[in-house]
């Protein structure tokens, strides 16, 4: 015990190597809201631009080349097209099946026509689907959301702000771990949460309950946890480190956004087709 | 540095009745003292009460004096009284801040939001981790640690607010023994470096390892105070929900089987 508190001891009074690490590659060191700059003006931008090659070619510029860059393409076709799916299919059948303009049959299953008109509409509005998804993923895989809230602090949001935006994204996976221990819970007191639909959706009563309750009866204490450690004091903290920003990147948010205006401006003008 | 409870009474926001009654504590500098009592009999409001959380945080009415020093403490905001008193709970993930990524961004939390210059929240924080002896979880995601090891961080945040008396309520109520001893023995080497603290404690053993002097509450009054070994050694600790360390418990059964309890103080000294 002694030799390693002697050992310890030799840790060095600076700021720890292990923080301000902010990713393995140029495009995840850049700062988080250039990366959150990025993805929200593509994702704008594919819904103003329309058509077919205007969503293909943000996706390609905007998020398959950074992907390739960040070295996060596998991960990145695997959670946009998972996050995408079920929104996809949906608007796949719909508009194949029904779309009210539809004339060219493809062909017909019972009563329903599947049209050309309708396919070339769902297969833009995929497009433009896949462009949101692409970007939104992109950012979460190159970016930790403590890292976007560290640099908004820094930037002169309010230290309750910031600490609610970090304190409910670092809740989620406390609340999932909770889930899991209810469920098992519940379930080794015989709840039933397998089989049909119904019988499902009756199970979720008895563990989302708990969930709730145990985290509000838990609020008291963390509260007064929060409060002995100076929480409340009025005015700025200080904070250990920020993510690094440079101006030509100040230079490329500010560029991106008065583009993306700039599109939707001349998009509702109705100057491109 | 002394913290003083002069006829301290306290009743919570809603309760007809009082949880604490005329308690009289003085807390020194280098000083550890415990609170035992059984449960329900005031241990943790007392904790909250002394660390200043009841009333400002929780509400409630409180009677009495507190004071630091001789200075009352009454209007002092709770970001100010938790630099002089320091408080830590039974559950260790309860008290974690819940945006720190790591134990040092977790320590160093209480420094931060007193907008201590950086580099003294930076010597702060490897200070606190080296007196808890766990620099090496600097790096570890906090909600990942065992109970014992979140709990010595927690204590660890305590100590980074460089507060001049520690208020710890069952710091190992929810912890295996493996957990229990991890604490303990922090806590015996913040004693054995002159830390005051006050300790509210179920475990005899524990209390007669860390604590020199013990406070028994029965109903929010206290029934017993002294030495902790004089304490410990009361023949009505058991009606007072407290039981008594190993030892004790059998020297008293040997005097009631009739043998002389001097031969076991005999083997004990010999061991």
């Amino acid at each position: 015990m002694a030799r390693s508190d002697r050992l310890s001891a030799v840790a060095g009074h600076g700021l720890p190597d292990f923080l301000g690490r902010t990713g393995p590659t140029a495009y995840h060191r850049l700062n988080p809201l250039t990366k959150a700059t990025i993805a929200t003006t593509s994702a704008v931008a594919a819904v103003a631009v329309g058509g077919l090659i205007g969503p293909a070619v943000l996706l390609a510029l905007a998020v398959i080349a950074p992907a390739l860059a960040a070295g996060v393409l596998r991960d990145l076709v695997r959670t946009s097209v998972l996050l995408a799916l079920p929104i996809a299919i949906s608007v796949l059948v719909v508009n194949l099946f029904f779309y009210p303009e539809g004339q060219t049959e493809l062909f017909r299953i019972g009563p329903v026509v599947a049209t050309a008109e309708g396919l070339r509409f769902a297969v833009e509005i995929l497009a433009r689907i896949m462009a949101i998804s692409g970007a939104v993923t992109l950012f979460y895989l190159t970016t930790r959301p403590s890292d976007l809230v560290i640099d908004l602090e820094r930037r002169g949001i309010s230290s309750r702000v910031a600490f609610v935006a970090n304190a409910s994204v670092q809740t989620v996976p406390a609340m999932v771990e909770r889930a899991g221990q209810i469920t098992d819970a519940q379930r080794a007191r015989g709840l039933d949460t397998e089989g049909s639909v119904w019988r499902r959706l009756r199970g979720i009563v008895p563990i989302v309950g708990p969930v709730i309750l145990g985290s509000i009866a838990e609020v008291e204490e963390r509260t007064m946890a929060l409060e002995a450690r100076g929480f409340t004091r009025p005015g700025r903290r200080t904070l250990l480190w920020a993510p690094a920003d440079r101006p030509a990147e100040a230079f490329v948010r500010w560029a991106l956004l008065v583009g993306v205006v700039a599109l939707i401006v001349v998009r509702l003008a109705g100057i491109l087709p | 540095m002394t913290l003083t409870l002069a006829g301290v009474g306290y009743r919570y926001a809603g309760a007809s009745q009082a949880a604490l009654l005329d308690v009289d504590l003085e807390l020194r500098g280098g000083e550890v003292v415990g609170l035992a009592g059984a449960s329900e009999s005031g241990k943790t409001t007392l904790c909250l009460v002394a660390a200043g959380l009841a009333p400002r945080a929780i509400g409630g009415l409180l009677r009495g004096r507190i004071a630091i020093d001789g200075a009352d403490i009454d209007a002092w905001p709770m970001h100010r009284l938790s630099q002089q008193v320091g408080i830590g709970f039974q559950s260790p993930a309860n008290q974690l801040s819940q945006v720190a990524v790591t134990a040092f961004e977790e320590v160093a939390f209480g420094p931060m939001n007193l907008a201590l210059p950086r580099d003294e929240v930076l010597g702060r924080t490897w200070g606190a981790l080296e007196t808890l002896g766990i620099v090496d979880l600097a790096e570890r995601d906090p909600r990942r640690l065992s109970g014992g090891q979140q709990q010595l961080l927690a204590i660890a945040g305590l100590i980074a607010m460089r507060p001049a008396h520690l208020v710890l309520d069952e710091p190992t109520a929810q912890l295996d023994p493996q957990g229990t001893r991890l604490v303990t023995d922090a806590l015996a080497r913040l004693a054995a470096d002159g830390a005051s603290i006050l300790v509210a404690e179920q475990k005899a053993d524990v209390l007669a390892a860390l604590t020199s002097r013990t406070v028994v509450l029965a109903a929010g009054r206290v029934v017993l105070t002294g030495a902790t070994e004089d304490v410990l050694g009361d023949p009505r600790l058991p009606e007072l929900g407290v039981t008594p360390p190993a030892a004790v418990r059998m020297r008293h059964a040997l005097r009631g089987a009739g043998v002389d309890a001097g031969l076991l103080d005999e083997a004990l000294a010999g061991a």
